[in-house]
C-alpha cells in the first residue's frame, strides 16, 4: 500500500494535471459562457505549474520504475515531459488569442489540450508496450477532435476525418507490431524484451519492431507515412496546427528513441536500415514538396516532414552523441516552429487570416519588427549559421559522421541547401516584394511568443545553446548508462 | 484430425489484418466501411495477443487484448462523432468526395 502511495507521489505532475483537467471540465460545463476565458487561462497556468512539478520530482537515483514497471521516471522522461508541457502551454496561449478574436472560444478546447499533454507525459515515460499504446491513444484521440474543432468549417472537419482514419490505421500497425514483439519475446515490459533481444533476436521480433516503427513514423509524420500531414495542417485551425507541429512530435520522437535505444539496441543492424530509409525519404519528400507550395501551412507541413528526416539521421546513429544531438535539435526545431506559427497567427487582415505565401509581400515595410523576427526564425529553421537552428543540424551531422554514416550526413547537408531555397524564398518575398495587404495590429499573446522565440534563436542562443547542450548530454548519457 | 496450433491463429490474424488494410485503401465508397476496416485490424491484433497469451501461458496478452477492446470503443466513438460533423458540412460521406484539399 505504501508502495502505491509512493508511486503516486512520484506521479505528482500527472496527478495534478488530471485533477485540474477534470475540475476545469466541470467548471466549463456548469459555469456557462462567463467561465470560458477563465478555464482557458487556468489551463495555461496548470500546464506551466505541471512543467515546474516535473523538474521538482526528479528521482535521486536517476531512474525509477513505477507501477510494477509500467512507467519509468528517468532523465529522458523528465526532459520529454518538461518540453512537451511547455510546448503545449505556449500553443494554448496562441490558441487563446486566436479563438478570442475569432469569437470561437470554448472551454473544451483547453481541456483537450490538457488531456493530449497527459497522453504525451505517459508516452515519454512508457516502459511497457501497454502503457506505450495507452499514451499514444490518449494523445491521438484528443488531437483528432482538435483537428475537427472548427465544427462549421468543411476544411476543418475534413482534416479531422483524414487524421482520424490514417491515425487509426497507424495505431493498428503499431499494435500489430506490439503483438508480434510480445509473442516472440514473451514480455511486454521493455526490460523483458531487452533480455530476449540481447540474447539474439529473431525474425519475428524484427518484423514486430518494423511494424511498430511504421506506426510511430505516422505519428511523427515521417515519409513514407506523411500523407495526412499537409491536408491536416492546412485544414485544422491554425493554432491547432502549431500545436500538432511541436508537442506531439517531441513526445513521439522520444518514444521512438526509447524503444530503439533501450530494448532494441542490440538489434541495431536490423532497424538501422529502416530508419535510414525513412530519413532519406523524409528529407527528399519534405523539401521537394515544400518548393511547390503556395499555402504557408502546407509549406510548414512539408518543412516538418523534412525536419523529421534530420531527427531520423540522429536515431540511425544509435550512439550517445546521436541521442544528445537529437534532443538538442528537437528543442531548437520546436522553438523556431512555434515562433513561425505565432508569426502566421499574428498576420491578420481585417477580413480573416493570411494563409497564402504572396500575402507576406512587403511585410518588412508594414510591420518591420514582425518581419525581422520571422526572418530570424526562418533562418533558424533553414539552419543558416548565426541562428540557433544551425547548431541543431550540425551536431546531428557530426554524430552521423562519427557513426560511419558519412554519406547520410552529406545527404542531409545537401538537402539543407535545397531546404534553404524554400525558406529564403519566403525571406525574399517579405523583404523585397511590394506590399499587397493591410494587416491589423498584432495581439499581445502572439507578439510575446514571436518575440520570445526570435530572441531565443539569435541573441539568446548564446546562453540557451550551452545550457541545452549540457542537459541533452546528461539525458543521453543516462539513457545509455542503463543499458550498460 | 489436424491439430490447431499457434501458426493457424497467426495465419488467420494476418489474413484479417490484410483484409483490414485493403479495406481502407481499396474501398472508394463509404467512410463507414473504413471504420469497419479499422475494427478488423484491431480484431486481428486481438487474435494475435490472445493466441500468443495461450501459447506462452502468460496472462499479459489477454489483459492487453481487453485494453485494446476498450480503446477501440473510445476510438469508434470519436471517429463517428467526427464523421457526423463532416456529414453536416458536406452532405455525404463518400470517400471519393473527401477532396476539398488535395492529398
Amino acid at each position: 500500500m505504501t508502495d502505491l502511495v509512493f508511486n503516486i507521489s512520484l506521479m505528482l505532475p500527472e496527478v495534478f494535471l488530471v485533477l485540474s483537467a477534470l475540475i476545469l471540465l466541470l467548471l466549463g460545463a456548469f459555469g456557462g459562457r462567463k467561465m470560458t476565458s477563465t478555464v482557458n487561462l487556468a489551463a495555461i497556468v496548470v500546464l506551466v505549474v505541471a512543467a515546474g512539478l516535473v523538474l521538482y520530482k526528479i528521482p535521486d537515483e536517476g531512474s525509477k520504475e513505477l507501477f510494477a514497471g509500467a512507467l519509468k521516471l528517468d532523465y529522458l522522461a523528465v526532459f520529454g515531459k518538461f518540453i512537451a508541457l511547455l510546448a503545449t502551454a505556449f500553443s494554448l496561449l496562441l490558441a487563446y488569442g486566436y479563438l478570442k478574436t475569432e469569437n470561437r472560444l470554448s472551454p473544451e478546447f483547453a481541456i483537450l489540450y490538457l488531456f493530449a499533454a497527459l497522453g504525451m507525459m505517459i508516452m515519454v515515460s512508457a516502459n511497457d508496450l501497454l502503457s506505450l499504446y495507452i499514451g499514444v491513444e490518449m494523445q491521438s484521440l484528443a488531437l483528432y477532435v482538435l483537428a475537427a474543432s472548427n465544427r462549421d468549417s468543411l476544411r476543418s472537419s475534413e482534416s479531422g476525418l483524414k487524421y482520424f482514419v490514417l491515425g487509426a490505421l497507424s495505431s493498428g500497425l503499431l499494435l500489430y507490431g506490439a503483438s508480434l514483439i510480445y509473442g516472440f519475446s514473451g514480455a511486454t515490459r521493455f526490460d523483458g524484451i531487452y533480455e530476449v533481444v540481447a540474447n539474439g533476436g529473431s525474425i519475428g521480433l524484427m518484423i514486430g519492431i518494423v511494424f511498430l516503427l511504421c506506426g510511430l513514423a505516422f505519428k511523427v509524420s515521417a515519409a513514407p507515412f506523411h500523407m495526412w500531414t499537409p491536408d491536416v495542417y492546412e485544414g485544422a485551425p491554425t493554432p491547432v496546427t502549431a500545436f500538432f507541429s511541436v508537442a506531439p512530435k517531441i513526445a513521439a520522437i522520444i518514444l521512438i528513441a526509447r524503444i530503439l535505444f533501450e530494448p532494441f539496441l542490440a538489434m541495431i543492424a536490423d532497424w538501422q536500415q529502416v530508419i535510414i530509409a525513412i530519413s532519406v525519404l523524409s528529407l527528399t519528400v519534405g523539401y521537394l514538396g515544400a518548393i511547390q507550395q503556395k499555402n504557408i501551412k502546407r509549406l510548414m507541413a512539408y518543412s516538418s516532414i523534412a525536419n523529421m528526416g534530420y531527427a531520423m539521421i540522429a536515431l540511425a546513429t544509435g550512439t550517445i552523441s546521436g541521442m544528445s544531438g537529437l534532443l538538442f535539435f528537437m528543442v531548437l526545431y520546436l522553438i523556431s516552429t512555434l515562433g513561425v506559427f505565432a508569426c502566421i497567427l499574428a498576420m491578420r487582415r481585417s477580413e480573416g487570416m493570411v494563409e497564402q505565401i504572396e500575402d507576406l509581400a512587403g511585410l518588412s515595410r508594414t510591420k518591420p519588427a514582425l518581419a525581422l523576427a520571422l526572418t530570424i526564425l526562418l533562418f533558424s529553421v533553414a539552419g543558416v549559421p548565426p541562428a540557433a537552428g544551425f547548431f541543431g543540424k550540425y551536431f546531428i551531422f557530426v554524430a552521423a559522421v562519427d557513426a560511419n554514416l558519412t554519406w547520410l550526413a552529406i545527404y542531409g547537408a545537401v538537402a539543407s541547401v535545397v531546404g534553404a531555397f524554400v525558406y529564403l524564398r519566403l525571406v525574399k518575398i517579405i523583404w523585397f516584394d511590394e506590399p499587397a495587404v493591410e494587416f491589423v495590429p498584432v495581439k499581445f499573446s502572439q507578439g510575446a511568443v514571436v518575440a520570445l522565440s526570435a530572441v531565443l534563436m539569435l541573441p539568446g542562443a548564446i546562453w540557451l545553446l550551452p545550457a541545452l547542450m549540457e542537459w541533452s548530454q546528461t539525458v543521453a548519457a543516462s539513457l545509455f548508462l542503463v543499458n550498460g | 484430425m489436424m491439430e490447431i496450433g499457434i501458426h493457424h491463429y497467426l495465419a488467420v490474424s494476418a489474413i484479417i489484418f490484410t483484409i483490414g488494410i485493403f479495406g481502407i485503401f481499396v474501398n472508394r465508397k463509404n467512410v463507414v466501411i473504413v471504420l469497419m476496416s479499422v475494427e478488423l485490424i484491431l480484431l486481428a491484433v486481438n487474435i494475435n495477443f490472445v493466441a500468443f497469451s495461450a501459447h506462452l501461458n502468460d496472462l499479459t496478452g489477454q489483459v492487453f487484448a481487453l485494453f485494446i477492446l476498450t480503446v477501440a470503443a473510445a476510438e469508434a466513438a470519436v471517429g463517428l462523432a467526427i464523421l457526423v460533423v463532416y456529414f453536416r458540412n458536406r452532405g455525404d460521406i463518400s470517400v471519393d468526395h473527401i477532396n476539398m484539399m488535395k492529398g
